[in-house]
């Protein structure tokens, strides 16, 4: 690692670019803080959001209109609005509102905590009809041949609809967990130490915006990098050969 | 009732169905005896699919009564996978899980619902395989198979589970034309050994040389029933004749 | 769309955020001080502050909305070009446009807008003349940004669905590629791009926001201006459902037409 920081460091003395996040401790350490505050913001909130989007997908197709209405009303509300509004409303106006109501004076819920709650409920409504897709997509023969050879209800959807209607809907899942990630970015408005935040405190402090630009965009990029190689090498795994629906 | 081979191992009265506001079926009455080939044709919307369907009962009755071996099919408290492993199903597409190998398609059945041990279903399907030719392509996917093949294949995973009679739904129907004979020859193989079979078909032909028994259903009902010298030759009902005259021409 | 019998499902969204609208008021107005101004009215006044701006000033909702006007348009040209030039017969123009794209694509939209904000001119000068670049026009070019790349795929992915034979027959007739792209493949392609250029337009619309965030006086930083200001909790709720509620108002419908657009294009092809 000294190789690489005093690389960096004769690049600022000669060239004046200055990526002071390689040579400099202190800003190296907090943007790899700020890194890994994005990743858990994104892991959790993917994983969250295709928990309620199971969710949301088995209450949509319950036979009871009361029972979809809501789920419907909700997807409406979280794909119409603007998911930097949505995430204003959970932690400025519903978090002190659920203070208030717990009795408590500060907000129960950290900032990360509604980051991840915007996000999560933000990203459900979309996957809700990516898994409502991918489950129409199951040919309506396919599960009459399942039932037809004895297999119980469970056993049909356990070893037929589940496994095809999550091959049906990866690519378009894979895209709304690109973009979920990319959207953890507006954490920053409600000062979460996510990476964006932490790259703003340091061209603040060491005047280096334009590298810390190209920095930031290089991560990110990174980032949408690794996952799309995890879908690819999901796809693979998963795949179908010969398969053309 | 205890069921004893001298009486129809399909027994099928006053059966009315509808969808809706569409009657599909009103008031069909038939019997199959164990061993028969019945060849059910007839024009397109006529109810043919959805009288298989209530045999093996994916669809229920509105009345009647349809009997499997002497269990009432409609009854509430029926064990349809009991059922399920008496009557077998192969459909016109689609048939084949195409996240599974062939092998694992033709094992599901007896593993998950016979609860057979592997190495039995594993042979068994081996043996049915090579039955219909195709143990070259145990661990292909059904994607890298021809639609007759898949067929093929669909057939032997109808047989894994033992079926007292298997019912066939127009499964050439979707077939390039130099596809259709494979599974037609194994079809008449099928029905040669003395498996019992219901066949829902267009192929004339077939149904002529094979059948035991051809019904002509159309609008619901069954126009006419006999043996196939007698419905393709000299059909008794109009409407008999005027199907007949638009498909063979 | 799925409709509820003949109840459309806007009906039923607009219904159900009037009731928590309603509720959230009640509630506030029975625990508020009655001195105070009611919570409604508050939000009324403040209503044309957050749609118009103040007055003499572009601002507000109108200022959301002249900014996805004007990306789209920036990031319709740019990004068709883009598009088409990911598809050029030079290896090099090939690999660089699809690398810009990757790279646009793959970058947050607040990232990109901080990325604009920061890095262009605040003042442009020609010769003697200084043009001032307002704050607003360059989060509009940073939010056109993700526009480009988006739709350079779109574009993309809409000439390669034209089939081979059309390329064939313009070659067939010895016309040259600039007139085999402006009389037969792209306007083939302006219908089967319609629905998801309509869906990255509501999209974008769904973006602006995020001006309020680098100091643009858009309708949620007007808002939460007008909140700071006021001070009172009770009107937190209620305000920032309004806000969602303007926008649910502008691109639900949007949302609509676009199904409604698929739908037709799908009968056609």
């Amino acid at each position: 690692m000294d190789g690489v920081a005093q690389w960096f460091l004769w690049l600022h003395q000669a060239h004046g670019a200055n990526f002071t996040i390689f040579y400099d401790a202190f800003d190296s350490a907090r943007f790899l803080r700020g890194i890994g505050t994005t990743i858990r913001l994104a892991v959790v909130s993917i994983v969250a959001s295709i928990l309620v989007g199971i969710l949301g997908a088995w209450l949509q197709s319950h036979p009871s209109r009361t029972v979809r209405w809501p789920v419907t009303t909700y997807i409406q509300f979280f794909r119409n609005t603007p998911p930097l509004v949505q995430m204003y409303f959970f932690y400025f106006a519903l978090g002190p509102a659920l203070g208030t109501a717990l009795g408590s004076s500060t907000p129960p819920l950290g900032n990360f905590a509604w980051a991840v709650i915007a996000l999560s409920f933000y990203g459900a409504a979309f996957n809700i009809e990516i898994f409502r897709a991918g489950l129409e997509a199951v040919p309506r023969a396919t599960l009459e041949a399942a039932e037809s050879m004895g297999l119980s209800p469970r056993q049909v959807f356990l070893h037929v609809v589940f496994p095809l209607a999550l091959r049906f809907s990866l690519p378009a899942l894979t895209s709304n967990v690109i973009n979920l990630a990319k959207t953890t970015s507006l954490a920053y408005a409600i000062a979460v130490p996510e990476t964006l935040f932490v790259a703003n405190q340091i061209w603040s402090d060491s005047i280096n915006v334009l590298e810390m630009m190209v920095s930031l965009l290089i991560v990110y990029n990174l980032m949408v990098g690794v996952i799309v190689a995890a879908a690819h090498w999901l796809e693979r795994r998963l795949r179908m050969p010969g398969y053309i629906q | 009732m205890e069921w004893t081979a001298d009486q129809p191992i399909i027994r099928v009265r006053e059966v009315h169905k509808s969808f809706g506001k569409v009657e599909v079926l009103r008031g069909v009455s038939f019997d199959v005896m164990k061993g028969e080939v019945v060849c059910i044709i007839g024009p397109s919307g006529s109810g043919k699919s959805t009288l298989l369907r209530l045999i093996n009962a994916l669809v229920s009755v509105d009345s009647g009564s349809v009997q499997v071996a002497g269990v009432e099919v409609h009854d509430l408290k029926l064990d349809k996978i009991a059922l399920r492993g008496k009557v077998g199903m192969v459909f016109q597409q689609y048939n084949l899980f195409p996240h599974m190998t062939v092998m694992q398609n033709l094992m599901l059945g007896p593993l998950c619902v016979l609860k057979k041990p592997q190495a039995e279903a594993e042979s068994h399907a081996r043996r049915l395989l090579a039955r219909v030719r195709l143990e070259a392509k145990a661990d292909a996917y059904p994607g890298q198979l021809s639609g007759g093949q898949q067929q093929r294949v669909a057939i032997a995973r109808a047989l894994m589970m033992d079926p007292d009679v298997i019912l066939f739904d127009e499964v050439t129907a979707a077939l390039d034309p130099e596809m259709v004979k494979e599974v037609l020859v194994t079809i008449r193989e099928l029905a040669q050994d003395g498996m019992t079979c219901l066949i829902v078909t267009h192929e004339m032909g077939f149904a002529r040389g094979i059948a035991s028994v051809v019904l002509f259903t159309d609008h619901g009902i069954i126009v006419e029933r006999g043996k196939p010298q007698e419905i393709f030759d000299s059909p008794s009902d109009a409407r008999t004749r005027e199907f007949l005259s638009q498909i063979l021409h | 769309m799925k409709d509820f019998g003949r109840i459309p499902a806007w009906g039923v969204a607009a219904v159900g955020v009037g009731a928590v609208l309603f509720i959230s008021v009640a509630h506030a107005m029975a625990t508020a001080a009655t001195d105070q101004l009611g919570i409604w009215q508050q939000v009324w006044g403040w209503t044309p502050l957050i749609l118009f701006g103040p007055p003499g000033v572009l601002g507000g909702m109108t200022l959301n909305i002249l900014i996805s006007f004007l990306a789209m348009v920036i990031g319709t040209m740019t990004g068709v070009l883009l598009g088409i030039l990911q598809l050029a017969p030079a290896q090099i123009v090939r690999r660089t446009a699809w690398g810009m794209t990757q790279f646009f694509r793959n970058s947050p939209w607040l990232v990109l807008l901080f990325f604009a904000m920061l890095l262009l001119p605040f003042e442009l000068r020609f010769g003697g003349l200084r043009v001032p670049v307002p704050d607003w026009l360059k989060a509009t070019l940073g939010l056109a940004l993700p526009v480009m790349a988006n739709l350079s795929e779109v574009t993309r992915g809409a000439i390669r669905s034209i089939p081979e034979g059309q390329w064939e027959s313009c070659e067939a007739l010895g016309l040259t590629r600039f007139q085999t792209y402006s009389r037969v493949i792209l306007p083939q392609c302006v219908k089967r791009m319609m629905p998801p250029w309509m869906n990255w337009y509501a999209l974008l619309t769904m973006a602006t926001p995020l001006v309020s965030i680098v100091g643009v006086s858009d309708a949620v930083a007007l808002t939460r201006d007008a909140l700071a200001a006021s001070g009172r909790s009770d009107l937190l709720i209620p305000m920032y459902l309004w806000l969602l509620l303007w926008f649910g108002l502008y691109c639900y419908p949007i949302a609509l037409w676009t199904q409604r657009m698929e739908r037709r294009f799908a009968v056609i092809s």
